[in-house]
């Protein structure tokens, strides 16, 4: 188990600091910064005296280093945009994209568990078929078009719902479902296949031959098993949320982390870009660790891996 | 006797399925012809504004006319001229990424998956930090950085979508790799890139054209994505994902004007889709569908 944990947390410092090397690399992308942020109508002299106030003369590995012992230290810099440091309008925004993300992965659990569980108890009739059919939706879904449409439906035909803003709990629910369609159809069919598997399985049997009732086989002895991989699933799910939710809050105006990040690039704004991009991929990497963790935990059979 | 028994559960939801592969072989046949020759039937330019004939109707609602089947857009440019023109590029999109992707990823799974060991340490790795990078984010930075166009759209999303290609291929040689026939080729003395190019690689053929249909999906949707957030296929070029950005702001006045083009995107991906899995089934081999 130690020689696992060790391991684990070894494979996610290395993925995070190359995801940090990346990061810096990818405002290096464009060539050269200095112009970029002095602007189209900056003379030469311009352009040098922003080479040398934000430190653009220096080597790159050295640029490299600066950064990354800084954003290691949560110091991702000033923002050109915004005047202000960009950890703390990171740290204003991330909570509106974690409500959004724990909303999201709520109503796809809710929708995806019990329609798996059915799907696989009722194999082949028109309820597994039904759980198929909206599997294939939101996998065909574009998520920002059917955010629109529900805005039209919910919004503006039933008005039932704000149509955008942060305001309460309400201005969640909208983009909460759209967002839950991204991950509903991985999530039910791992459900489903987990289930049927587990279903065909001996201790199965048993438990039917020993006459217990059909609800308490399904809920209490198979999901326990079935449930170990969708745990996992889930976690990597929530982690594209995050990352994904930069549409999602375009369309609904949500103030989040996505919606900071999309201003911010068309503002030429790269400490925010880089930092968003850094901070969303540390999370991710962050929920895969607790979930290879928690799975350990729920399967000693995994520890060994 | 025994055989039809044994076969008898797994042919007929096989026969089903094969609905869902018609379906999907359907749609993208028409989507297909549609970019191909649609031009030609559709007698107007997808260009051509007509600021006279603003936001006409589709001809099926009260104010329509059969000059615009599917009506105009904000500019006067007829609908259906569009659509057919925007099918070209989500096709284009979705053909060349994956041929980019699927290069990469390929690469990439075969080398860690024959390999094993210490290569596939590397590629296992380089697979986990792909994952761990926000897709659309880092998709929308770098077309932002380099300017938008379709070549830049393609590059992006192909050096971004390869993963699924590399896990497959990955898992696939691995299996392959112990087989007879490989150590009988590595026994009659063939060299290494012999063996990866005609024993290994037409073996993991089939369950990578599976991945290609899914990612082909994938790459549609995200340009689609991208060109609705304005850093996608630049205007007025008429990219799905763009009419529904530009439509964005008639929407609750006539919900047709997102309704029209956001059905052509979600029809087609299903298709594509439908397709990817109807190929999975006829490709498995046989009773493992």
């Amino acid at each position: 188990m130690l020689r696992f944990l060790i391991r684990r947390l070894a494979l996610a410092f290395l993925v995070a600091l190359t995801v940090l090397s990346l990061s810096f690399a990818l405002t290096r992308l464009a060539g050269d910064l200095a112009v970029a942020i002095a602007g189209p109508s900056a003379t030469a002299a311009d352009v040098a005296a922003v080479r040398i106030a934000y430190g653009l003369d220096r080597p790159v590995l050295v640029q490299f280093a600066d950064w990354a012992v800084r954003a290691a230290h949560g110091d991702f810099g000033h923002s050109f945009f915004f005047k202000e440091q960009v950890a703390n309008l990171i740290a204003d925004r991330l909570p509106i994209t974690g409500t959004l993300g724990l909303t999201a992965i709520a109503i796809a659990l809710a929708v995806a568990l019990p329609l798996g569980i059915l799907a696989a108890v009722k194999q082949n009739t028109w309820i597994d078929r039904l759980a198929t059919s909206i599997a294939l939706f939101g996998q065909a879904m574009p998520t920002f078009w059917f955010g629109l449409i529900l805005m039209i439906g919910f919004g503006l035909k039933l008005g039932w719902l704000p149509i955008s803003g942060t305001g309460s709990w309400r201005h969640y629910v909208m983009p909460g479902i759209v967002l839950a369609f991204t991950a509903i159809p991985a999530l039910m069919r791992l459900t489903r296949s987990g289930m049927i598997e587990v279903l065909a399985s001996d201790y199965i049997r048993t438990a039917r031959a020993k006459g217990l009732r059909a609800r308490t086989v399904v809920l209490r002895h198979a999901l326990r098993n079935a449930a170990i991989p969708v745990v996992s699933i889930a976690a990597v799910q929530l982690g594209f949320m995050l990352g994904g939710s930069v549409v999602i809050e375009q369309v609904f105006a949500l103030h989040g982390v996505g919606y900071l990040a999309w201003e911010s690039i068309s503002k030429n704004d790269y400490p925010v870009v880089q930092a968003v991009v850094l901070v969303l991929a540390c999370i991710y990497v962050l929920l895969t660790l607790i979930a290879d963790l928690l799975n350990a935990f729920l399967d000693p059979r995994l520890r060994t891996a | 006797m025994t055989d039809q028994v044994l076969q008898a559960p797994i042919v007929l939801p096989r026969r089903l399925r094969h609905g869902g592969f018609v379906l999907g072989a359907a749609i993208v046949g028409l989507v297909v012809v549609a970019a191909l020759i649609g031009p030609a039937l559709v007698p107007d330019d997808p260009f051509a504004q007509d600021l006279l004939k603003r936001l006409v109707p589709p001809m099926w609602m009260e104010g329509g006319s059969a000059a615009h089947i599917l009506g105009t857009d904000q500019v006067g440019r007829d609908y259906l001229a569009r659509l057919v023109y925007g099918a070209r590029i989500s096709l284009l999109i979705g053909l060349s990424t994956v041929i980019v992707s699927g290069l990469i990823g390929t690469t990439l799974g075969v080398a860690g998956g024959f390999f094993g060991g210490r290569v596939d340490d590397v590629v296992t790795f380089i697979i986990t930090c792909r994952l761990a990078v926000p897709l659309i984010l880092v998709a929308l930075a770098v077309v932002s950085l380099v300017g938008s166009s379709l070549l830049v759209v393609v590059v992006t999303l192909g050096l971004l979508l390869w993963e699924r290609f590399a896990v497959v291929a990955r898992t696939t040689t691995a299996q392959v790799r112990n087989l007879d026939y490989v150590a009988a080729a590595r026994a009659a003395g063939c060299s290494r890139g012999y063996i990866l190019l005609r024993e290994v690689l037409p073996n993991i053929l089939n369950p990578l054209i599976v991945v290609a249909t899914l990612e082909m999906a994938l790459a549609i949707l995200l340009e689609a994505a991208l060109s609705f957030l304005g850093l996608g296929v630049p205007p007025p070029l008429p990219s799905w994902g763009l009419m529904i950005a530009e439509a964005r702001d008639y929407m609750f006045f006539q919900a047709w004007v997102i309704v029209i083009p956001g059905l052509a995107l979600l029809v087609f991906v299903l298709g594509i889709n439908l397709l990817g899995d109807g190929l999975r089934d006829l490709l498995a081999p046989e009773g493992r569908a």
